[in-house]
């Protein structure tokens, strides 16, 4: 296979004398979706944490399409290409979707807001996912429903030029039919040659859209599976501690 | 790419019909913006002037224009904390503090422009103290200006002496609100800003054709400047007619009237059109997401306070100007008219919602409010109860329509 996009060795942190990340190994490919399961406490959201720069490892390599990198900041991650949508989304509800695909790195021409190219590219990348559950890219986000929530942060990495996406918990709150398109886009962000990353307590939903599956235990990454070769009950098996793969239990 | 592109609209699709009625739904989805407002200047309107044959007069008719003008600026001065959810309560004695400032300058014979700007200096300073507490320390606003709005009254009896009193006597000032242009310059002033209406909506449209993006017809811009000319020449024609029940006539728009449209002018150029003005929205909507978007938070906070002390100090000029004194009292009161007439208007108390047309509607409605029952002759308690009753009645309709908009009530 191809490099990773991303490629953590022995990457380790703690918080004080509780050492939460206990040398962890972690790929991502472009293309691939890579689901990242495992119990509360497990330790994904500080991997992830450290993946965005806002809490760095303390030990370990990153290496950023073969290349080592030192992450330690949100902004140099996202510089990089590596961008985080949060569980709470992180959108400004009295906005509408143009301003907030554009927040914070708004176009400025002849010394204003370049509303008319901000939702031109807006609207692009958002047909680049085939959206089809948004009504009017100036709708504010206030009237939006939680998928179309989820749709617009995940279309605002496309527009960033992300060459990572880390999604934490993105059907969580969703219905049913919300959590099929949210997960069509997943997909969909993926085939765009895009790495991504799930982070999902729903196995369900794991083996609908991941191609590979990362299993986390008090700190350890304990399995790495293709989903075509796993199945269900193995995966809780290894989340659970029950299982582990080289057969010691 | 191969997919297939599915058109995605914009809002700007339709002839006139659709764009209407896509308003509507906006309306009923609870952004209603200033419209409950109009709505209750014209009630005010019919009830005063029912009851007042003074109401409707000429001479009466000016009076509100001088009077909305000061509670408009400092209205406006507010709407740019508002924005962010918080609040400045001492916005009124920040301008009466600078004001003690230049009169005391004045009277000591420093040149009047220079003593003015000293006054502008001090305000900016006091906004940018209190900006300083409440975006990097982090102290609530209403706590921080609480603070300084007591401890002000103290600075400005200290500057002015215990009951001190000093007269504006110079005639450049004093000009702002007891002047009138010629009558020709208030159709000048009305074409201007039908002009530069009709320009700035010429330039986005140019900008969205650029780009291959639909416009809206062009009949809804040509309705709005219409609109602009004909309400703002009568309004002219009114001002302009001989309004004195002396010899002397007097006719004309109060100079501080074009003042004042500038000003405003200004400040929607900036929040519609400028990083800063959209980052002061994204902050009042969601200042983590702000965070996470790169904004430098603390920066917009402390620059919305030293905006509102900025223009509350030019509200504080435009007071010295009408009564033309400064006394040690100034601003005390006014400030929460202030926030009533914001949110009157439709500025949102939960901040991101709101603009500076809306805080003049809003600052029309509660001159009106006052002026009406001043010509009843009805005591200042009434009026008190009167303007409470409005303020609470606009909270809550803020407040619903928050709701209905599908935004928790509580603040992030």
């Amino acid at each position: 296979m191809d490099t990773p996009v991303i490629e953590l060795s022995g990457v380790k942190k703690s918080f004080g004398p509780v050492e939460v990340l206990k040398g962890i190994d972690f790929k991502a490919y472009a293309g691939r979706v890579t689901a990242l399961v495992g119990d509360n406490g497990a330790g994904k959201s500080t991997l992830i944490k450290g993946l965005s720069g806002v809490q760095p490892y303390d030990e370990g390599t990153v290496r950023f399409n073969g290349e080592e990198v030192h992450l330690h900041s949100a902004r140099q991650s996202s510089a990089m290409g590596i961008e985080v949508v949060y569980q709470d989304l992180a959108l400004c509800e009295n906005l509408d979707i143009v301003q907030n695909m554009f927040l914070g790195r708004e176009e400025i021409s002849q010394g204003t807001l370049n509303e008319a190219d901000m939702e031109l590219q807006a609207t692009k990348a958002l047909q680049s996912l085939s959206v089809r559950t948004v009504k009017s890219v100036r709708q504010k986000v206030s009237s939006l429903s939680g998928g179309q929530r989820q749709t617009v942060a995940i279309a605002r990495t496309v527009l960033r030029e992300a060459k990572m996406v880390i999604l934490d918990e993105p059907t969580a709150a969703l219905g049913v039919a919300q959590t099929e398109q949210v997960l069509n886009l997943v997909r969909r962000l993926a085939d765009s040659g895009l790495a991504v990353v799930i982070i999902s307590h729903n196995l369900s939903d794991v083996f609908k859209v991941c191609d590979d599956i990362a299993v986390l235990y008090l700190g350890r990454m304990v399995a790495t599976l293709k989903t075509s070769e796993t199945n269900h009950s193995d995966v809780v098996a290894y989340i659970t501690g029950t299982k582990t793969q080289d057969g010691t239990k | 790419m191969s997919l297939p592109v599915t058109p995605i609209a914009s809002g700007h699709e339709g002839n006139l019909k659709d764009q209407f009625n896509a308003y509507i739904l906006r309306l009923k989805s609870g952004e209603m913006g200033s419209l409950p407002a109009i709505g209750a200047t014209l009630v005010l309107t019919a009830i005063f002037a029912s009851l007042s044959p003074f109401f409707l007069s000429k001479l009466n008719f000016a009076n509100m224009f001088v009077q909305a003008a000061e509670l408009t600026m400092l209205s406006a001065a507010l709407v740019f904390v508002l924005l962010l959810g918080e609040i400045d309560l001492a916005a009124g004695v920040t301008a009466g503090v600078a004001m003690a400032a230049f009169i005391v300058l004045v009277k000591a014979g420093v040149p009047w422009v220079l003593a003015l700007l000293v006054g502008f200096a001090v305000g900016l300073l006091i906004g940018w103290v209190i900006g300083f507490f409440v975006a990097k320390i982090g102290v609530p606003s209403f706590v921080v200006t609480l603070a300084f709005f007591l401890g002000f009254q103290g600075m400005q009896l200290v500057l002015l002496g215990e009951g001190g009193v000093y007269r504006v006597e110079i005639p450049e000032v004093i000009a702002i609100m007891n002047n009138n242009l010629p009558t020709w310059a208030g159709y000048l002033m009305i074409a201007i800003t039908a002009a530069v209406s009709l320009g700035i909506a010429l330039w986005d449209r140019a900008r969205r054709a650029g780009s291959g993006l639909v416009n809206r017809p062009i009949s809804i811009t040509w309705i709005k400047i219409s609109a602009i000319a004909v309400l703002g020449g009568l309004a002219i024609y009114v001002l302009n007619l001989n309004r004195s029940q002396g010899p002397v006539p007097i006719e004309g728009v109060p100079i501080v009237v074009p003042i004042t449209i500038a000003i405003l002018f200004i400040g929607t150029f900036v929040l519609d059109r400028t990083r800063f003005g959209r980052h002061l929205y994204a902050v009042g909507g969601n200042p983590e997401a702000s965070r996470r978007a790169g904004i430098k938070v603390a920066k917009i906070r402390t620059l919305a306070f030293v905006i509102c002390a900025f223009l509350a100090v030019i509200s504080g000029v435009f007071h010295s100007s009408r009564i033309g004194s400064v006394d040690g009292s100034a601003g005390h009161t006014i400030v929460l008219s202030g926030v009533a007439a914001a949110v009157v208007g439709g500025v949102s108390l939960f901040g991101g919602r709101g603009r500076l047309a809306h805080a003049a509607i809003g600052a029309v409605v509660i001159t009106m409010i006052d002026n009406g029952l001043g010509l009843l002759g009805l005591s200042a308690g009434i009026n008190f109860l009167v303007e409470g009753g409005v303020l609470l009645l606009a909270a809550t309709i803020d407040a619903l329509a928050r709701k209905r908009s599908g935004g928790s009530l509580t603040r992030a």
